[in-house]
């Protein structure tokens, strides 16, 4: 068994604004908001790092579930956006949090790369002890805020969330994931040459069938229902995609946390942001129903993890 | 078979405006269609011609223009 017992988030300091960001690249602010929803992003400073970013998460984390790292079996990272690809920035960031034994792995998958590693844990949960998760991104690095590169610039910024898996205790059981992967359209959405390549109409159109696809098999598999489904955390691409998704998978809107207006698309780390986000307002309140998260990203990877009130 | 007809019924609904572009002009860089309503067209495409398009075929570039998307469809059902 394995349970969510907390999260953690890092954003940096400094604040993009749509108004700096249209400058460079000769557009409208009123654009950026209308195609994207976002109003403003974070970008990290020059001396942060994926994995100083990521340590910033993993110690909010150990804050708000009160636990030390000493406490961790695990580590999982996952970035799309590393400053080195290998070793990636899962070592770095144990060793920031002075573990030198504690296995910590990479996952190198990019926006999907958080709910991958989520299920990772809640698989090795039980025979190591509670799992930290982080996901964590420097986006602001991989594009290009010239009117070229538009419509990648104005989407992305950086920050990192953190989550921990228990197998013992915590605010919800997982009861399972579905995790998908279509290479057959890596194209479309990839990071090359340090940069990353988007074509925006295939990625949002794959995403639209795949994404409400592997939600309702996953509800079916575990006969839960659309409306028992309290909470439904969402990778935070595009808050457009985020209503489509809701209005197919017959979600209620208002159930799907939303911050993309502030952070803009952090990649694998901004579905824990969210996470965190979602977690600290709720208080001690219970869970209203099911807890879902759910993503899309490069590979194609995507899909779905189903977690229940305790 | 002209599918051009039933391209611009679905294109004309999804957009909401009753404009008939040129066969190769861009549908997106005339602003009919824009990411998030071309899930719309190809759905629309589906349930008007009674043809499902497969996730391998899901690119915006073979619903581009209309000259495209009857492309597609003569490729799909002759």
């Amino acid at each position: 068994m394995a349970f969510l017992r907390g999260f953690g988030s890092y954003l940096p300091s400094r604040v993009v604004t749509n108004d700096e960001l249209a400058a460079a690249c000769e557009v409208e602010p009123d654009w950026i908001l209308s195609v994207s929803g976002i109003r403003e992003r974070r970008y990290a400073a020059e001396d942060e790092t994926v994995a100083t970013l990521g340590t910033r998460a993993a110690q909010d984390c150990f804050a708000r579930c009160g636990i030390t790292a000493a406490d961790l079996g695990m580590i999982v990272v996952s970035s799309g956006s590393p400053d080195r690809y290998c070793p990636g920035p899962a070592a770095e960031i144990a060793k920031a949090l002075g573990l030198t034994t504690t296995p910590a792995l990479d996952v190198p998958v990019a926006s999907a790369g958080s709910l991958i590693a989520l299920a990772m844990a809640a698989q090795f949960a039980e025979a190591v002890g509670p799992v930290l998760v982080i996901g964590s991104e420097i986006m602001s690095r991989r594009v290009e805020r010239t009117p070229e590169g538009k419509n990648t610039a104005i989407l992305f910024g950086d920050g990192a969330g953190a989550a921990l898996v228990d197998p013992a205790q915590g605010f919800a059981r997982i009861l399972g994931h579905a995790l998908h992967t279509d290479g057959s359209a890596a194209e479309i959405l990839k990071m090359e040459d340090r940069h990353l390549h988007m074509d925006g109409g295939s990625v949002i159109l794959q995403a639209s069938r795949k994404i409400p696809n592997a939600v309702k098999a996953l509800l079916e598999r575990f006969s839960v229902t659309p409306e028992q489904v309290g909470t439904a955390v969402m990778h935070q691409a595009n808050l457009n995609l985020i209503q489509r998704v809701a209005k197919v998978a017959g979600i209620p809107m208002e159930r799907f946390p939303v911050n993309i207006d502030k952070y803009g698309n952090t990649s694998s780390a901004s579905m824990l942001i969210a996470a965190a986000e979602w977690h600290a307002s709720r208080g001690a309140s219970p869970l209203s129903g099911h807890l879902l998260f759910i993503t899309f990203g490069a590979g194609l990877n995507w899909g779905a993890l189903l977690a229940e009130p305790v | 078979m002209d599918y051009r007809p039933g391209i611009l019924k679905v294109l004309h609904a999804v957009a909401g405006e009753e404009i008939n572009p040129e066969p190769d002009e861009s549908l997106f860089s005339s602003g009919l269609l824009d990411s998030f309503s071309l899930p719309d067209f190809v759905s629309g495409l589906e349930q008007e011609f009674n043809v499902k398009v497969p996730d391998s075929d899901l690119s915006a570039r073979k619903f581009d223009t209309i000259e495209k998307t009857e492309d597609y469809l003569v490729d799909k059902l002759g």
